[in-house]
């Protein structure tokens, strides 16, 4: 609780805050016992006079000091803020709990009354319950404590139903405890904080409605006064004095942040504190070391053909974690060529996604991309970003992202989101812009494309969101498509539709794809190639072919293995790989599978394997790469895994 | 928050089932249900307040030496010498036709008191709003882009605390401020009245500073979360220029959070008129109603009380419309 209460002072607003409430409050104390004579003092020779070094801040159209009465006026200002907000408190809170102790039926009508109340600002009910009350401090207290009520009323409401639920309240009244003992027994105490924090922001509010209610003339009236009311007095003759309307301002407006950001300060400080995590880029450029620190052993350098879409040299990835800069992605290699598939596979946090991202350039603001060669069609991505450029990357390259719920704007509706490709890029009207949105609608299967077009996303299913989604991919004439987990939030029986759609696409328009996904299966379903990527670096890459029979680094064979067949025992639980993925903020020296790797010896956990053309692969696959010393070497029989067995001897 | 009514939904009418399954059609019905039960707590309150006021209303206006026969013409003036029943039923019938009785201290219509006052109050409003509005988005989406994804932590902490104070002081205070340095002290502007355009600029800006700040603090941090949302990197996978994202993409998505703040503000903002209305000697509702209440000139006093609430509840109604119209989820949402 003080370590807390610590963080409150701690922010500079937190302990300004506190050093006015402090002081505020000492001066109310106070202020009445020190000046209250001297307040109250005549000085006939000084009647509405200008600051000067008698009367600091001049003198009102009695000759009194205008100083010392704002000074004293702030016990009566506070003492009646506070009692405003303890009416509001205490009559919120009966209303706000009352639902809970009345039951369902009587309740429902007491918080209607209380959503109706709180829809109406509180000025209006103030003025309201001062008709009511009538005109002078009394009137005004209630106005203002009761015009606070429905306020407080619908937080208490929000505070009592989250205590309501939990189990110790639903034991409580299964014995058969009274709700009213309940409610003070194990509501009350457990909401209480909350409450004590706002009231202290609403004794802040209160003081300035108190003010603005006697500056009106409606609330304290003379010979009393407070400092709404010396404000009052003071506007008359702001020309003649200004200090005299000024003082009182300011001395409500500090009293009144006081309160305000006193409470808005400990709520903060007393809830979950702020910090940690993956942040921005900002931090970035401040802890990355340099370049490439080592690079996968590419296929062989210069061997360019122009049939390559994209091309990818020791791609790294940079972002900056609690503890300086991690790199999820370290030093990948890999090119795409026209109408290849290539599947992306491992774990999550292996960094797959993170190189979809970089490549494309999407990684923005998320992390630092380096690499020392990124083309996409022969256009370097690594250069500043163009209009060009955005124009032909947004017509030959597209996207698919993991989740069709999320990725489309809520409040656009289909048609017109793909519809804008076609106007920013490709100069088209927007009516030919929308038929051509429709036609390919209607290329990715949605039924009734015209119609749909016309809807939002939310009145799309999730399968025909991700076709959408491809079909936006399609409004140009893409090269290549990316598609990031594209069915993994997909119902499964939707979800061979949109892979056999990737590949028909494929097919008909010799457009390349990256397929990135952790599911072995499917990568080795639709695509020609698989990169198998594990902590940040491609560890083997291998015609999807040969997954089956011919992997040859130990994670690949474990992935392969993972995935329930023919020959699994159904009533075995499915083979996992032991152990944790690496944490990129930490990664080992050696080989980075070492710690799950049954293979593992001394020299695997001092060396790092490169990704180097397998010696062993066969004649005909010339393009199976690998990173392990290991490779292809048969792995230990596991007593508890059987489908470890059918692995070791199938080679 | 607009309110929230839970009366059980009518039931389906199985002659017309297409219709109430249209999501707008439901919407539309549930959100009338709503303020029609708003509008008659309103009118009932304000009704009721005279009937609240402890002892008695009337004897209290004119004074204790005011004669008996008098106090009793006066009783009946107002309509408050039948039974409760009958005395509210009048009054709604006074309502629906039009007629809200006779002011005590000018023996004027209250209508007329209020036709003549309400347009400055509309107009003060309204400006003040526009400029609000006019002020928050620009400074949201602009801190917004800048702090994003925790980047420029020091302007997010300079704008926030800046916006915290700013929005903590009330209008009328803001409102003495701006009289002191542009009245005052430099002179260029007037200190009171409706008589020139300049005279609009101080009060519209008093009421429109407060509104401003939160409304801005509101868009920067929705901005800040919509531009992490999936759609913004579909967004930029269209390879849509960064304006096109931020305003044609990001910018709609913030402002229907905004919006429902926006609309509480805006309500604020008629009742805060009272202050600054006071501060200006603007000639509207709110000079009126203070003197009003001060004379204990009820009749006056009700109807202006009506005509805020009304203008409070057109304000919500207005805003959720807006809200279902930019955000098509939003129909849906409340079922
Ligand atoms: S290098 Fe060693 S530890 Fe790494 S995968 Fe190969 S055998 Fe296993």
């Amino acid at each position: 609780m003080q370590g807390r209460w610590r963080r409150v002072v701690r922010t500079p607003l937190g302990l300004t805050a506190t050093v006015l409430v402090v002081a505020v409050v000492a001066l109310a104390v106070l202020g009445p016992v020190l000046w209250g004579s001297g307040a109250g003092a005549v000085d006939t020779d000084a009647i509405l006079a200008r600051p000067s070094a008698r009367h600091w801040a001049g003198t009102d159209n009695l000759g009194r000091d205008i100083l010392l009465r704002v000074l004293v006026a702030s016990r009566l200002s506070i003492l009646l803020a506070l009692l405003a907000t303890v009416i509001a408190v205490v009559a919120g809170s009966l209303l706000g709990s009352a639902p809970f102790v009345l039951g369902r039926r009587t309740g429902r009508w007491v918080s209607a009354g209380v959503n109706i109340a709180v829809a109406f600002p509180g000025l209006l009910l103030a003025l309201f319950f001062a008709v009511v009350f009538g005109v002078g401090a009394t009137g005004a207290v209630l106005a203002i404590g009761l015009a606070g009520a429905p306020a407080f009323a619908r937080l208490t409401q929000t505070l009592v139903a989250g205590v309501a639920a939990r189990d110790y309240v639903a034991a409580a009244r299964a014995v058969g405890i009274g709700r009213f003992r309940i409610l003070l027994r194990h509501v009350l105490p457990n909401i209480a904080e909350p409450l004590v924090v706002n009231a202290t922001i609403g004794a802040g509010t209160a003081l300035l409605s108190f003010a603005g209610l006697s500056f009106l003339g409606l609330g304290v009236q003379s010979p009393s006064y407070d400092w709404g009311r010396l404000l009052y007095d003071g506007i008359g003759m702001i020309y003649v004095n200004a200090p005299a309307a000024l003082a009182p301002g300011a001395a409500v407006l500090l009293a009144g942040l006081a309160f305000n950001l006193f409470g808005e300060s400990v709520a903060k400080g007393l809830g979950v504190p702020v910090g940690g995590g993956l942040r921005g880029v900002g931090s970035a450029r401040a802890g990355a070391a340099s370049g490439p620190e080592r690079t996968d052993q590419g296929e062989e350098a210069g061997d360019r053909s122009p049939e390559v879409v994209l091309d990818v040299r020791d791609l790294e990835v940079t972002v900056s974690g609690p503890s300086g800069p991690v790199r999820p992605v370290r030093g990948v290699s890999f090119d795409v060529r026209r109408g290849e598939a290539i599947g992306i596979v491992g774990e999550s946090g292996s960094g797959k996604s993170m190189t979809a991202l970089a490549v494309t350039r999407l990684l923005a603001d998320h992390g630092r991309v380096d690499a020392s060669r990124l083309e996409f069609l022969g256009d370097d991505l690594l250069a500043p970003d163009t209009a060009v450029r955005r124009r032909t990357l947004g017509t030959t390259l597209a996207m698919v992202f993991q989740d069709p719920m999320t990725a489309f704007n809520p409040t656009r509706r289909i048609g017109a989101q793909l519809a804008e490709v076609a106007t920013r890029h490709q100069g088209r009207s927007r009516k030919e812009a929308m038929a051509r949105a429709v036609d390919r609608l209607t290329a990715v299967r949605i039924p009734d494309a015209d119609r749909r077009a016309r809807q939002y996303p939310h009145e799309f299913s999730g399968g025909m969101r991700q076709r959408a989604m491809i079909g936006m991919g399609l409004m140009g004439a893409p090269a290549l498509i990316v598609a990031d987990e594209p069915t993994t939030a997909l119902d499964v029986t939707v979800q061979q539709q949109v892979l056999d759609l990737l590949a028909a696409i494929r097919e008909a328009d010799d457009v390349a794809l990256i397929l990135i996904s952790h599911d072995v299966t499917v990568v080795g379903e639709v695509c020609d190639r698989i990169l198998v990527m594990y902590a940040g670096r491609i560890v083997e890459d291998l015609p999807a072919a040969e997954l089956a029979t011919a992997a040859r680094h130990p994670y690949t064979r474990a992935l392969v293995d993972a995935v329930p067949d023919m020959n699994t025992d159904p009533t075995e639980p499915l083979a996992t790989i032991p152990g944790r993925p690496v944490d990129p903020a930490d990664v080992p020296p050696g080989c980075a599978y070492a710690d799950r790797c049954p293979l593992a010896d001394a020299r695997c956990e001092a060396e790092d394997p490169l990704l180097a053309a397998d010696p062993a692969a066969p004649a005909d696959s010339p393009r199976h790469r690998v990173a392990c010393w290991q490779a292809g070497e048969p792995l230990p029989v596991r007593p508890d895994d059987r489908s470890i067995d059918d692995l070791v001897e199938s080679p | 928050m607009p309110a929230t009514l839970t009366v059980p939904s009518p039931p389906v009418d199985p002659a017309r089932p297409r219709l109430w399954a249209l999501p707008s059609v439901r919407f539309g019905v549930r959100r009338l249900r709503r303020l029609l039960v708003s509008l008659w707590v309103l009118v009932t309150a304000s009704f009721a307040m005279i009937h609240l006021i402890p002892g008695d209303p009337v004897r209290g206006a004119l004074g204790p030496t005011a004669p008996a026969d008098l106090v009793a013409a006066r009783r009946h003036a107002l309509g408050l010498d039948g039974p409760i029943l009958v005395q509210y039923l009048h009054y709604l019938k006074g309502l629906v036709t039009g007629d809200l009785g006779t002011s005590l201290a000018s023996q004027l219509p209250v209508s007329d008191v209020v036709a003549q006052r309400l347009p400055a109050t509309l107009i003060l409003a309204g400006l003040a709003f526009l400029t609000a509005v006019v002020l928050a988005i620009p400074l949201g989406v602009v801190t917004g882009v800048l702090t994003r994804r925790g980047r420029g932590r020091r302007t997010e902490l300079a704008f926030t605390t800046t916006s915290i104070i700013v929005a903590t002081i009330p209008d009328f205070l803001i409102g003495v401020a701006l009289v002191y340095v542009f009245a005052i002290q430099l002179g260029w502007l007037p200190v009171a009245g409706d008589a020139t355009a300049s005279a609009y600029v101080l009060p519209v800006f008093s009421l429109a500073i407060g509104p401003a700040a939160i409304l801005a603090r509101i868009v920067r941090v929705e901005m800040v979360g919509v531009l992490e949302a999936d759609f913004i990197r579909t967004a930029r996978a269209k390879r849509l220029p960064a304006r096109a994202i931020y305003v044609g993409h990001a910018l709609p998505n913030a402002v229907t959070a905004a919006l429902t703040v926006g609309g509480l503000l805006l309500g604020a903002l008629v009742a805060g008129t009272v202050l600054v209305e006071n501060v200006f000697a603007w000639p509207g509702l709110g000079s009126t109603i203070v003197r009003s209440i001060i004379t204990k000139d009820y009749p006056v006093v009700q109807a202006i009380v009506l005509v805020y609430g009304v203008g409070v509840l057109i304000v919500n109604l207005v805003v959720d419309v807006a809200i279902a119209l930019l955000d098509p989820r939003s129909k849906i949402r409340e079922d």
